[in-house]
């Protein structure tokens, strides 16, 4: 087992490998994020129960929590891959964490958004200074800070470089902020409304909901795939197997 | 390239004025405090200018508010954070690039020894130059806020605190936009999203001194947060400058 997650390992920092081995596990990853977002939405939209306090509004919650979930761990996963750039040199953790960086920055933007969507029929307001609204938003701009890095630099090895350093400069950060946010939020005074507790939710309400964030995950990997495998094909143009791929189509 | 490397101490030492006699680190950080303090002292404009921005930021905000204490001295410790804030971030703009464009920084990278504590000096000077006058400045502009007189002193020790952990962690932001030729913008949105665990605590110690209550605990967490810079932060720096290096 260890040996053969090492020769994965290994295979998948050849570009071509990559290529070759992300494209066996694409459908994978498509079927599962389609089966399981099918189902969650199905479920959660038309056969979970109407919250008693909340009623039908609840049901934002289906894309809005797996949202927060993928914004949160897009970012520990893209200052993943930059150790592993850094560490190991490996080009191929470069093309993950360039592909991951605007699915994270869309995410975060798709739980902010359902958040104040939720929050005007359940709060009577769009935004609240809220310490996990306001760290939500820190880290969007912790992704568009990213993305600005990449783009201002070049040639890309500098940039793969600096983004990865920057990530992991976030991931150190992110702790202290979401600390100091929530000191900051409790010195302030509380907001008068709140969200009200949560009853503990029977198995028709988080049922849906667990698919939503495992298929959330499989298109995460979906799209991740999609996006690192075109930009491998970018920038091995002039290699000889790409050269031979494309002239087969 | 190996010629440098062979004689790797001498290279960058001869940029200090005096020869170092020991090699030890101690002596080379010293040594480099003593270059970048001659070099920073001589740039004046760069001393002058984050405190010009300082204080014409401040008098933005009774023309663009209100001119009355009523609504003034409320606002007036985050105005002044925010200004120190950011005079601190456009004050690190130019810290590495000089040294990029002279190739001194070459000469650091390859002196053979270990590069965090020599970037370390650099932004100690500048914390030194240029944030201890922004320091003093600030009660002046204090007063013309209507900061109660009891915040005073807290304003200047949260500054003074807050300003070495805003330089450090800036430095890794000047460091990584070194090769480009502007950066001013690119580098105020990374660098802003960390500067605002300082704030927080920054502006918190002066509403506990405005409210009469300790600041003492704030201060404290704005020492630590810059002790945490200051572990951490060079090490970033140092593999920043690399990175900005290599892509010359």
């Amino acid at each position: 087992m260890w040996n053969w997650l090492k020769t994965l390992y290994h295979r998948l920092g050849s570009p071509k490998w990559f290529y070759q081995i992300t494209g066996k596990w694409l459908p994978w990853f498509a079927m599962s994020s389609l089966l399981l977002l099918g189902l969650g939405l199905v479920l959660g939209l038309a056969y979970a129960p109407m919250d008693y306090q909340q009623g039908n509004s609840f049901r934002i919650m289906y894309i809005h929590v797996p949202a927060a979930f993928l914004a949160q761990s897009v970012y520990m996963m893209m200052a993943a891959a930059g150790v592993v750039l850094l560490v190991w040199k490996m080009k191929m953790a470069d093309v993950v964490a360039q592909a991951l960086a605007p699915i994270g920055a869309i995410m975060t933007f798709i739980s902010l958004v359902t958040g104040a969507i939720w929050g005007m029929p359940t709060w009577g307001t769009w935004w609240m200074w809220d310490a996990r609204l306001t760290s939500m938003l820190i880290l969007f701009f912790l992704y568009l800070g990213v993305m600005a890095l990449r783009e201002a630099l070049s040639p890309q090895e500098v940039a793969a470089k600096a983004c990865a350093l920057l990530a992991i400069v976030g991931v150190i950060n992110i702790p202290i902020i979401k600390y100091s946010v929530d000191w900051w939020y409790t010195l302030h005074q509380p907001a008068s409304i709140k969200l009200t507790e949560k009853p503990a939710m029977p198995a028709s309400m988080y049922l849906p909901l667990l698919f939503m964030v495992l298929g959330f995950y499989a298109l995460l990997g979906w799209s991740v795939l999609l996006r690192a495998r075109a930009e491998v094909l970018r920038r091995e143009a002039k290699s000889g197997w790409v050269r031979e791929l494309l002239k087969d189509k | 390239m190996n010629q440098i490397n062979n004689e790797k101490p001498a290279a960058f030492c001869r940029l200090t004025r005096e020869a170092v006699n020991s090699s030890s680190l101690i002596g080379v950080f010293v040594a480099a405090l003593k270059r970048e303090w001659q070099l920073q002292v001589r740039r004046k404009g760069d001393l002058i200018n984050p405190l010009v921005f300082f204080a014409l930021v401040v008098v933005l905000f009774p023309l663009g508010v209100s001119p009355t204490a009523e609504i003034l001295a409320p606002v007036a410790p985050g105005v002044l954070w925010v200004a120190a804030l950011l005079a601190v971030l456009m004050s690190l703009d130019a810290l590495f690039r000089p040294d990029l464009q002279d190739g001194s920084l070459e000469q650091l990278l390859v002196c053979g020894y270990s590069v965090a504590p020599l970037s370390l000096a650099k932004v100690l000077v500048h914390w030194l130059l240029s944030c201890v006058p922004l320091v003093l400045l600030a009660p002046l502009l204090g007063i013309m806020l209507y900061l109660p007189w009891q915040a005073q002193g807290v304003l200047m020790l949260s500054l003074l605190l807050g300003s070495l952990a805003l330089s450090l962690v800036g430095a890794i932001g000047a460091a990584l936009t070194t090769g480009l030729g502007k950066s001013g913008v690119l580098m105020t949105l990374l660098v802003l999203p960390f500067y605002m665990p300082v704030l927080i605590f920054g502006t918190g110690a002066m509403q506990a001194a405005i409210n009469g209550h300790t600041a003492l605990a704030h201060l404290a967490l704005l020492a630590a947060l810059a002790l945490v810079a200051l572990a951490l932060s060079p090490w970033a720096i140092a593999a920043a400058l690399r990175i900005a290096v290599s892509g010359e």
